[in-house]
Parts: structure tokens; sequence; C-alpha cells
């Protein structure tokens, strides 16, 4: 009995849920080393699904949930996976909950997964959830774990929408579905009408865009590349 | 820390039949809806051809099912214009069931071709529109459709396309209404009765009102375009005969409910 007491007196002070440390996980991916933008991992979705932001918004949203619940598995398995066969493991959890995911659209938004049901499969070969798992989740406590795979995914989604509100705006003429443009001309006569632009749906589109947010971060934060 | 091969081998299998279970256990739970779902969408896609989309759009999913119980009947049908009722198992043959991706991998006189009839608000007995089903190849992966033809079985009274994987803003604009507006009123046989399908043209702006078989074409999407001129020519060749049979019954109303 008395062992055990002088242990609990020795213990630090639990850590905030969300400490200084912790929330550097979820800030971090956010600007500073964000998944697409400075890590470039995860470009070939960034590049697929956004040319309008519903179907973005449901890919973000699978991203953040294979993310944080593939964190979650493989960091409460951490001491119990083989490192052999690591890799392995963690592919079966991430396909798994990427099936899930699947499986949930074809229930729930039928709409939204036959558009997205190609890409959403594609979530198992994002770099970014395979990344996050070998060099965080397989070290760290669950906690920290989902702090981080939810900090990394909320990196790739924003820059995703950002990328995919572009793409909408200026190849459809519209945000969500609403279309802008017609109501733009609207306001100046029927004489006048904004142009969509043809490149911008198209996979190039994305490339500048995403080119430019790169190039904007990169002006501000000062980040150059080391060799 | 290196584990033995026996500690590998037992973890693995845990993992696999524990993601196994996780897995199947969803897809049971939730097959059923997702059935319905799936139902819901081809319903609304046959709907297509003879609703406005706005129309489509502001029912709710049961008002569809509702809406479409209560105003189609389907029937399936061979190259030669014969009824199919049971298959080779003696199982019924449900049109909304027919896989049409399948059934054009087999040749055209062993392919099954599914008919949805559209019949009058508060009239059971009277036919609004024949509407049939199509299925081809575009440019990156398959595109169908449903072709709405009005009671004299040749004008079209509306279309509705879909596609896997055409090029957005080009190909893919098959579905935009713009473009499927562009086919009613359009014919497929001649004055002498002779097939002449309709056609998408080379190029996009011309006017073609005054010509009954061809319609604007896209810009840009060429071979999508010809893909949709395929499935056309395809399969409303293979209705022909029926067609001709509920002609030739005179009163193709009365038919239309055998």
């Amino acid at each position: 009995m008395s062992t055990e007491t002088a242990q609990a007196e020795v213990k630090k002070p639990a850590e905030g849920l969300l400490s200084k440390r912790r929330k550097k996980f979820i800030t971090d991916p956010l600007v500073d080393n964000n998944p697409i933008t400075i890590q470039v991992l995860g470009i070939c979705s960034a590049l697929a699904v956004t040319t309008q932001l519903q179907p973005t918004l449901v890919m973000a949203i699978s991203v953040i949930f294979v993310m944080v619940m593939a964190n979650l598995t493989i960091s409460l398995l951490r001491n119990t996976i083989p490192s052999r066969v690591r890799i392995i493991v963690q592919l079966a959890v991430i396909a798994s909950l990427v099936t899930l995911v699947n499986e949930v659209l074809k229930a729930f938004a039928f709409d939204m997964y036959k558009e997205l049901s190609v890409f959403v499969g594609l979530i198992i070969t994002n770099c970014i959830v395979m990344g996050r798992l070998e060099a965080f989740a397989l070290g760290n406590k669950p906690y920290d774990s989902v702090l981080d795979g939810f900090g990394s995914a909320l990196g790739y989604a924003w820059i995703i929408l950002a990328v995919a509100f572009f793409r909408e705006l200026l190849g459809s003429g519209s945000v969500f579905g609403v279309p802008v443009y017609d109501s733009i001309s609207g306001l100046f006569g029927e004489d006048f009408s904004l142009a969509t632009n043809g490149l911008m749906v198209s996979p190039v589109g994305a490339f500048i865009i995403l080119g430019l947010i790169i190039w904007v971060q990169r002006t501000k934060t000062g980040y150059v590349e080391h060799n | 820390m290196q584990q033995s091969n026996a500690y590998i081998i037992t973890f693995s299998v845990i993992l696999t039949v524990v993601l196994g279970l996780l897995l199947s256990g969803t897809s049971q739970v939730l097959a059923p809806i997702q059935k319905k779902a799936v139902e819901l969408d081809t319903k609304k896609q046959i709907l297509g051809a003879v609703l406005a989309p706005s129309e489509i759009r502001s029912m709710k999913p049961d008002e569809i099912l509702d809406f479409y119980d209560n105003r189609i009947t389907s029937k399936v049908v061979d190259i030669e214009g014969n009824l199919l009722e049971k298959d080779e198992s003696g199982n019924p043959i449900i049109a909304e069931n027919v896989n049409v991706a399948k059934n054009y991998k087999m040749a055209p006189e062993k392919r099954m071709y599914p008919m949805f009839v559209f019949h009058k608000e508060g009239n059971p007995e009277a036919v609004e529109a024949y509407i049939v089903q199509v299925y081809g190849a575009g440019l990156w992966d398959e595109i169908w459709g449903f072709l709405a033809l009005d009671t004299d079985l040749n004008t079209i009274a509306g279309v509705t396309f879909g596609h896997k994987a055409e090029t957005p803003g080009l190909g893919a604009r098959i579905t935009e209404n713009a473009v499927q507006d562009r086919f009613r009123g359009k014919r497929l046989f001649d004055d002498g009765g002779n097939f002449q399908s309709v056609a998408m043209q080379k190029g996009e702006g011309r006017d073609y009102s005054d010509d009954d078989h061809k319609v604007d074409g896209l810009s840009g999407a060429t071979i999508t375009a010809n893909g949709v001129n395929a499935m056309f020519r395809n399969y409303l060749q293979a209705y022909k005969a029926y067609f001709d049979k509920l002609r030739d019954s005179g009163a193709s109303e009365s038919l239309a409910l055998n």
C-alpha cells in the first residue's frame, strides 16, 4: 500500500487537455508544416476532387475521420504491433476505415458516393495518412495521436477546400452550386456576362491554384526547401 | 524488439478476423439502406426523362417512390419484341433490376431491354410516354441514359443522361439540362417509317430546329457526343420490333398494361 501512495505523489500533474505542446499538434500542420503545401503529399486527390466544393467537403470530412481513427487505432496497438509487419497492419487498418466510409456514403449520401467513390478509395494510398501513422502514432500516446491526425487532416482539408473554392468559382461560376456569376451578371444588365474558365475544371487548373497558394504561403513564411 | 514468428502470425490472424468481422458486419447492417438508395437513384433517373430536374429535387425520397409506383409500370422485352417475364430459373424479371452494363457485354439478340411506361395522372389506363434505357461508351468510361418517347413512339419527349468519368466541363455536359433539352421534339423515324435515329453533330452553336434527326453537338467533346449517338442507334434499333408490335396493335395504350 505504502509504495503505491508514494508513487502517486511523485506523479507529475496531468497535462492540460489542450496544453501548449498539444495545441501545436493541431496548428503546426495548418501552415508551418502543411502536408500539401510544405510536405507536398496527397497531391493526387487534391487535384482530382477539387472541381466543386461540395464533393471536396465530403472528401475532407472523410479524410479527417480516417486519419483520426487510424491514428487512434495504431497508437492503441503500438506496443503490440510486430515491427516486421507494421506497414501491412497500418494498411489493413486504413483500408478497413476507408471501406467503412465508402459503405456509409453509399447508404446515406448516394449522390456523393457516385461522384466520389473512386477517390474515397484512394484515401488508402494517401501518403499523409500512412506518413502520420508511421512517423507519429507508432511512437506516441493515443490522445496525442488523435490530435496529430486531426491537425494533419485539417491542414489537408483547408487547402483542398481553398483550391476547390477558386476552381468552382472561376471554372463553373458558382460556389457550393450557387450560381454566383449569373447573379453578378444580372446586376449589370442583360448584355453583361462573365465567362467561365474551362482550364479551371481540368486538373491543370488545380496545379495552377495550388502553385499560387504555395507561392503566397512561402513568401509569407519565408520557408525554403532544405537539400 | 524482435517478435517471434508465432507472435506475428497470431497477431495477423486476430487482426484479420477482427477487421473482417467489422467490415462484413457493417455491410450487413447497411445493405438494406444501400439497396433503397440504389433503387431511389434508378427511379430518379427514369423519372428524369419525363420530369424537370427541379420537380424531382422538390420531392422527398418517399414522394419520389410513391410517384413512381403510381405513374410508372415496367416490363422487359427482347430484340424480337417479345415480353420476357421469367428468367431461366423461373424467377420473375424486374425491369428496374436489369443490369444494363452486364447485358451490354452480351450479343444484342440475347440482351434484356427494360421498358418503362409513364401513365397519365389520375388515369392509369392512358399512356403519357414510353421510356427506354440506352447504354454505351463515352470517351473515358460508360455513359447511359433514359429516353422518353411520346405515344407515337417516334417523337422524343425528353432524355436524361448519366456518365461515370467524362471530362468535367466538356463531355460531362451531357448531364446538363440545356444539352438534354436539345433532344426534345426530335424524331427517331422519318416519314416513311425508316429508322434514322438522332445524332449530335460536330461543332456547337448551330440551329438544327428544322431537322428532325440532328442535334446541336458538344464543342470539345465530339467523342462523347459520338458515344451518345452510338448508344441511341444501338439500343433504339433493338426496341424497334417492340415499337412495331405496339403500333400494330393500334391501341397502344391498352397493350401497355399487359
